[in-house]
């Protein structure tokens, strides 16, 4: 039984980093329809930004902000420089352009880095937390903390707020936003520097787990995909909860099913989302799209 | 579009020259022209499926897979001479094409494009898994086949020559395909789905029969890397791989059939370039490159050929109308 909670909490904590990054991803997908395969890549560069602040002596939260506030500023002149002249152009030509800017951000980082793995500090006490007789890690529940932080604000952002609604407007019917006035290219640029502004707290929550190297996010893209599907693509807070889920599930069937173990892990978890997808083919919280005839 | 004898003029120049750097290129240079034609297999077999019948696929390089494996375990645990697993991967992936499109009926786009790059992702974890048959990570090491009938050439010269007659025999059978009544239901599809079925088209059929067949070619390339690389490995088929085949239709041209080797060429070299410019950081020059083609030409290589070709003849035709237009 504690094992079990221990695993679910531990789950939780991951899963919430798959939710941000699916959420990051959401969050561009619904703006333009397209899926940035470079948002994994992104992340990790901000990452090692982050980790040349903390060499050259900043304490730990100046270093998350500012580079925050770097990855919002990078992600907006990436929309604006790389993504705009090819905006009319066909879907796949956008996923092509990305592809190339993961590859340009992988090398890159592995050029002035190099590929050694690199430890980076977590702001959280290494000492467990103990609840009875289970001991939860503090990065665990801390990361989950700051994951549903973030959450919050960007829920509060798209709610509350004037930006936040020309946003969502300008996602939802580019034209007639332009006509009530929303300049519909920034909005696109401010998403798209939000996501780079959740993928970089992601990156920095689960660099010290995986440890920072050029190839960190591979495997976690890979399941934010899995999360984004499951949740559905059309569904922000669908997305984070399908994080969660993918994570928990990913813990206990590498834990409790032997003959899984680790090696299948991946498998198991891409064929729960090929199960979803035939049973609900736009996800658990998606909407289908409806096509005019 | 250019007349029906020029298009057969410029295959006949283009199949003879490839005769004829048969017999001029190294080795080397032999074997890398060979993994461009079995590319160029490749991506036909992914274009008509993404180009033609709009279904995007992130994971043909499982069937990729698939049919390398095919052969690598039958000439390994069987002894069964290679020219006979070929097609015999053909089928395998066909029916695995066949059986995966019936599903992704289901899904369109993204959702499509998701799912296949989940099964791209399995596939090298599967093959691990299995290792009685696959070698585990260890892979299947084969032996380079030298040329049969006693014919005086090179292995790598034979392996040229076989590569070249099937990518010929598939490509002609690709245009035969695509260009008659089957081709038109495969293109209607992609345009507008609804309109197809009203026309009479068995749209469900036809989806997933193009999955069966674009798997089929994607894993009949499969099987002649085999042949020709001689070795297998669960590494060797990891996501990159399907990622690269996309990039190679979209950089030749989506819905072209000349676009398969425009890309092809594409996938096979400029890598190698980007090595050669840059030892520090090869991939990120690859990456500028990817982006510079895609900003020149956002209609791939194939593409861009066909709107020149297209204006070139619109001006060959205008002096003569003009003309005719003075007269009246």
């Amino acid at each position: 039984m504690d094992t079990l909670i221990q695993q679910i909490v531990s789950g939780l904590a991951t899963g919430g980093i798959y939710g941000s990054v699916a959420l990051a991803l959401v969050m561009i997908y619904q703006a333009t329809e397209v899926v940035n395969y470079a948002q994994g890549e992104m992340a990790m560069f901000s990452t090692y930004l982050a980790w040349t602040l903390l060499n050259a002596g900043l304490p730990y939260w100046v270093a998350f902000f500012a580079t925050l506030a770097i990855a919002f500023v990078g992600g907006l002149l990436l929309e604006r420089i790389l993504i705009r002249p090819v905006e009319n152009a066909p879907v796949l030509t956008i996923v092509i352009v990305c592809i190339g800017l993961l590859v340009i951000l992988n090398s890159v980082a592995g050029w002035v880095y190099s590929y050694i793995q690199k430890p980076f500090p977590s702001p959280f006490p290494s000492k467990p937390i103990q609840f009875g007789n289970i001991y939860f890690g503090a990065h665990d529940i801390g990361a989950l903390g700051v994951t549903l932080v973030v959450l919050a604000g960007l829920y509060v952002f798209f709610r509350f707020t004037t930006l936040g609604l020309a946003m969502r407007a300008a996602a939802q019917n580019p034209v007639s936003s332009r006509l009530c006035g929303i300049r519909v290219g920034w909005m696109l640029a401010i998403g798209w520097g939000l996501a780079a502004l959740v993928g970089a707290v992601a990156g920095m929550m689960v660099a010290p787990i995986v440890f920072l190297d050029p190839n960190m996010m591979a495997g976690i893209l890979i399941y934010a995909f899995a999360s984004a599907t499951l949740g559905g693509f059309t569904s922000p807070g669908g997305a984070v909860l399908g994080g969660l889920i993918v994570g928990v599930v990913e813990n206990l069937v590498g834990t409790y099913v032997s003959f899984i173990g680790t090696e299948l892990k991946l498998t198991v978890a891409l064929a729960m989302i090929l199960i979803v997808l035939v049973v609900r083919p736009s996800g658990l919280f998606g909407r289908a799209a409806v096509h005019r005839v | 579009m250019l007349p029906r004898a020029w298009t057969l003029g410029i295959s006949a120049v283009a199949l003879a020259a490839a005769l004829v750097l048969m017999f001029t290129l190294t080795n080397f240079r032999l074997f890398q022209f060979s993994q461009v034609f079995i590319y160029a297999i490749a991506l036909l077999g992914l274009n008509i499926l993404t180009g033609f019948n709009g279904q995007i696929s992130l994971g043909h390089g499982a069937f990729y897979a698939v049919g390398a494996y095919t052969t690598a375990v039958m000439i390994d645990q069987w002894n069964v001479p290679y020219g006979w697993t070929i097609p015999t991967a053909g089928l395998i992936c066909l029916v695995a094409g066949f059986l995966f499109g019936i599903p992704a009926l289901r899904l369109e786009g993204l959702y499509l494009a998701l799912a296949t790059f989940a099964l791209a992702l399995a596939v090298p974890q599967i093959l691990k898994y299995f290792e009685h048959w696959t070698g585990g990570s260890q892979g299947i090491v084969l032996s380079k086949p030298n040329a049969p009938w006693g014919l005086p050439i090179t292995p790598d010269q034979w392996l040229y020559l076989l590569t070249l007659a099937v990518l010929v025999v598939l490509f002609v059978a690709a245009a035969n395909l695509l260009r008659g009544r089957t081709g038109r239901a495969i293109v209607a599809i992609r345009d507008n789905a609804i309109a197809a079925q009203s026309m009479g088209v068995n749209t469900a059929l036809y989806k997933s029969l193009t999955f069966g067949v674009s798997a089929a070619y994607t894993g009949v390339a499969g099987a002649l890397s085999a042949v020709t690389v001689a070795y297998v490995a669960p590494d060797s088929f990891d996501v990159f791989r399907s990622i690269t085949f996309l990039v190679g239709i979209v950089i030749g041209g989506l819905a072209s059939i000349s676009g398969a080797i425009f890309g092809a060429f594409f996938i096979q070299f400029v890598p190698n370039w980007a090595q050669d410019i840059s030892k520090a950081a090869p991939w990120a020059i690859y990456g500028v490159f990817l982006i510079g083609f895609m900003y020149a030409m956002p209609r791939g290589i194939a593409g861009s050929l066909r709107l020149a070709t297209a204006r070139w003849l619109r001006r060959r035709a205008e002096p003569s109308a003009s003309a005719g237009g003075s007269r009246r």
